[in-house]
């Protein structure tokens, strides 16, 4: 089966998600803080009457903080255990598998990005890692 | 076929047809029917069926062996005994045990069963006797035709026989053995008529054992042993047949018709019987708890639009306008109850189990207990259905165990030796009350005083302030448990405050009343449904947050200087009470300036009372419960979030939690 990303930006690094998890692509609404949380989570936002978890890619990949943007969007996953948002930068495009090569994550790689990235993609003018949106969500329950 | 898929709707129908052949029983007990046989005979018959689809062979083999017994019951070949009845009962207490194993994930083998299944087999065992006689003095009857071929066959030198086969109890393919037996025949000779007829036999319709009139020039031992070659045959009877027909031809004619008719007729009668049940089920359709879920949650959207538009039209100020949206207004609003009322299912669903339970702990401890239910079409939340169950049965037999007297000291009373056991269900407000009383000997307080003491539940000062209702309602303290003999109901070291606990987390209460001598009546209050409860929305800083009205027993306004110190804790004076006071913004790490003067919430916990100190109260309002997902469980002192009017998200502080 054919397979295709859903391509996104975090400063000027591209990532990937498999389209089939991805729900919908959400402009920025309020999110309401959840006390005591994860650092990363930043709230939980009404997404059509679901309570829906929201988390700031940023931080959860170790980037800074930034304010929102006009282009900032809010990329809702469906995961394992339910919707989660994530707080991208920017959502780019949807990349098809024919028009890229996937390729291993390089060794020399540090071991918090490897626990969330499958495999790098690289295309004529692309380049994104490919992102497994569950792991992200998941071990947060270990920090 | 992927099994899983069907789970779900295996689980329910299970659990449907348990309860059913329960309901039946209990009428069977009451008086012998063959309709009431028939039902329960046909609710073992798909369970069958379905488990063995499924492939849990433990359920399957003993509703085999349960449908094998009723079958003779419903034949007439036996009849029903208490033994029988006992046995089917504990059988239908195994198969829910082995339906909760599939439910979590086993195969349903947690239950040993062969105690059952030996109860059911004596019983069956008693069919040889009467199935061999019934065989010998029924034997085969022919039709002329048949009879003239039989007749010409032996001047020929063939010998007619009538061969009986029982297959073995743990045969699979019936038909396919069956068939297997006939192949062998047929090198033997020729099979004349088989009852019941070839193709039932070919379709599995006969139970284990099946007759053939056989015609060959083997002897009986030959043909016996040829038959018996076949694997899962267990037993093979030979002998020579004689027809009836021969000498009284025309008496073949008159048995010639009823045999196989009856039995015509009776299929062609239970056929349109399952038509009507089916029928009756097409009512009802089954959907998924999820997909109501998502309809609520779309129509809550929706509700919160509507009142975006309300407001929107009011500024327009346009007539036009001002009526299309009042209409929607009213059609949504008959909308939502309708939706709302989408979750709730009668409290029947939990009520059936009691009968039988009630049944077999009155039996266990040799009392005699009527139990009456009322209201059994009372409806709730599905949510709270499903939670229910366990604190009524304990409550139920509580109420056995300790409130209802044994048959001989009620008698010295002067009561009727049956005891009354009363479970009523009714609507009143927006909550569910569900009762249970017993005319039993009612809590002897004094008892419970004595026993509070003993334990430490309660000091004497505290005692002698006690009313009796509180001093009865002690019995849900932690740790205290009446009974004197400790039997095998009340030895299981689960205490009443479990009970309450449970109830309690639905957002219900439970109270007593009892008379000493008259009996106890227990009282649980429920919410109409879980998801929506009133609640006071306070803000903190630039956040909001809900707090169930249920737990808050009033708000108060403090000044900084009534903050009292105590033990480095702040307290405050609240009606002679120092009552501990908790920050929300500290809870919450919310950064805002508390005034000089601030409002606090007081909610209870049980007897222990917390302030909760926020900066404004934005008002009572109903919310609908939301839960914050898998990912964000166990966040500190929040249950839940709710959605506001202006779309965003408030969440509900769980006051529990500040304690």
């Amino acid at each position: 089966m054919e397979q295709k990303w859903v391509v996104f930006s975090l400063e000027s690094n591209s990532y990937g998600i498999d389209v089939q998890s991805v729900r919908s692509i959400e402009r920025l609404q309020p999110i309401t803080r959840v006390p005591n949380s994860p650092a990363h989570v930043k709230g939980v936002i009404n997404l059509r009457g679901v309570v829906t978890p929201v988390i700031d890619l940023r931080l959860r990949l170790g980037y800074e903080e930034i304010p929102p943007t006009d282009e900032t969007r809010i990329l809702i996953a469906s995961l394992n255990q339910g919707d989660a948002g994530f707080i991208v930068d920017r959502a780019n495009e949807v990349v098809e598998s024919d028009e890229v090569r996937i390729e291993p994550i390089p060794e020399s790689s540090s071991d918090m990005l490897t626990d969330h990235l499958t495999a790098i993609a690289k295309g004529e003018d692309k380049l994104f890692s490919l992102l497994d949106a569950n792991a992200l969500f998941e071990d947060h329950h270990a920090e | 076929m992927d099994v899983n898929e069907y789970l779900g709707l295996f689980l329910d129908e299970s659990q449907e047809h348990i309860q059913s052949i329960n309901n039946q029983l209990l009428k069977l007990e009451q008086t012998a029917s063959a309709d009431v046989v028939q039902e329960i005979f046909r609710s073992a018959h798909t369970l069958k069926g379905m488990s063995s689809t499924m492939g849990y062979e433990s359920v399957a083999n003993l509703t085999h062996e349960m449908e094998s017994a009723l079958d003779l019951v419903r034949g007439g070949k036996k009849e029903s005994n208490q033994l029988l009845l006992d046995t089917m009962f504990s059988a239908m207490e195994q198969m829910e045990d082995m339906i909760a194993d599939i439910e979590n994930g086993g195969r349903g083998s947690n239950v040993d069963v062969s105690e059952t299944v030996a109860a059911f087999q004596s019983f069956i065992g008693g069919k040889e006797v009467v199935a061999v006689k019934s065989s010998d003095s029924s034997s085969f009857e022919v039709d002329l035709y048949t009879n003239s071929v039989i007749e010409q066959a032996k001047q020929s030198g063939f010998e007619a026989f009538q061969i009986h086969v029982k297959l073995s109890d743990a045969v699979v393919l019936k038909a396919a053995r069956a068939y297997m037996v006939f192949d062998r025949l047929q090198e033997l000779g020729e099979v004349v008529s088989t009852q019941p007829e070839t193709e039932e036999i070919e379709q599995e319709k006969f139970d284990l054992s099946f007759d053939v009139l056989f015609l060959s020039q083997e002897t009986a031992d030959d043909i016996e042993q040829a038959v018996a070659q076949v694997s899962e045959v267990e037993r093979v009877e030979v002998k020579a047949f004689t027809s009836t027909a021969v000498s009284a031809p025309e008496l073949a004619v008159t048995t010639e018709a009823p045999t196989p008719e009856p039995a015509k007729a009776k299929t062609e009668a239970e056929e349109p019987k399952e038509q009507a049940a089916a029928q009756a089920q097409a009512k009802t359709i089954r959907v998924n708890l999820e997909r109501i879920d998502r309809l609520m949650n779309l129509f809550e959207e929706f509700i919160i639009d509507r009142g975006r538009l309300e407001r929107l039209a009011d500024e327009v100020g346009q007539a036009e306008l001002n009526e299309t949206v009042e209409k929607i207004k009213r059609g949504t609003n008959e909308l939502q109850s309708l939706v709302l009322t989408l979750r709730m299912m009668p409290i029947e669903q939990v009520f059936n189990r009691f009968p039988r339970m009630v049944r077999s702990v009155a039996k266990d401890i040799h009392k005699k207990v009527q139990l009456d239910i009322s209201g059994a079409e009372t409806e709730l939340d599905r949510t709270v259905i499903d939670e229910i169950g366990d604190p009524l049965v304990h409550l139920i037999r509580n109420a056995i165990d300790h409130g209802i007297e044994r048959p001989e000291v009620r008698l010295q009373a002067g009561k009727p030796e049956q005891g009354m056991l009363a479970l009523r269900a009714y609507h009143g407000g927006n909550r569910v009350f569900i009762e249970i009383e017993d005319d039993g000997a009612g809590i002897n307080v004094d008892k419970v005083r004595a026993k509070a003491l003993e334990r430490g539940v309660i000091t004497s000062e505290e005692a002698g302030m006690m009313s009796e209702n509180e001093l009865a309602m002690l019995i849900f303290a932690p740790g205290f448990s009446t009974a004197d003999v400790v039997t095998d109901l009340s030895g299981r070291g689960v205490g009443l405050d479990v009970v309450k606990n449970k109830i309690e987390s639905l957002g219900g209460v439970v109270s007593l009343e009892t008379v000493a001598g008259q009996g106890t009546k227990f009282q649980v209050s429920l919410p109409l449904t879980l998801s929506i409860i009133s609640a006071m929305l306070v803000q903190v800083g630039d956040e909001s947050y809900a707090i169930p009205l249920s737990s808050i027993l009033e708000t108060t306004l403090l000044d900084e200087a009534d903050i009292l110190t105590a033990h480095r804790e702040r307290v405050f004076d609240f009606r002679g009470q120092l009552v501990p006071l908790v920050y929300l913004k500290e809870m919450f790490g919310i950064d805002s300036e508390t005034k000089s003067q601030f409002p606090v919430v007081v909610v209870r916990k049980g007897n222990k009372l917390v302030g909760v100190v926020v900066n404004d109260l934005i008002g009572q309002q109903e919310i609908v419960m939301k839960p914050l997902g898998t990912y964000l469980e166990g966040i500190p002192a929040i249950s839940g979030a709710t959605i506001l009017g202006d779309g965003r998200v408030a969440l509900i502080v769980d006051s529990n939690d500040l304690f």
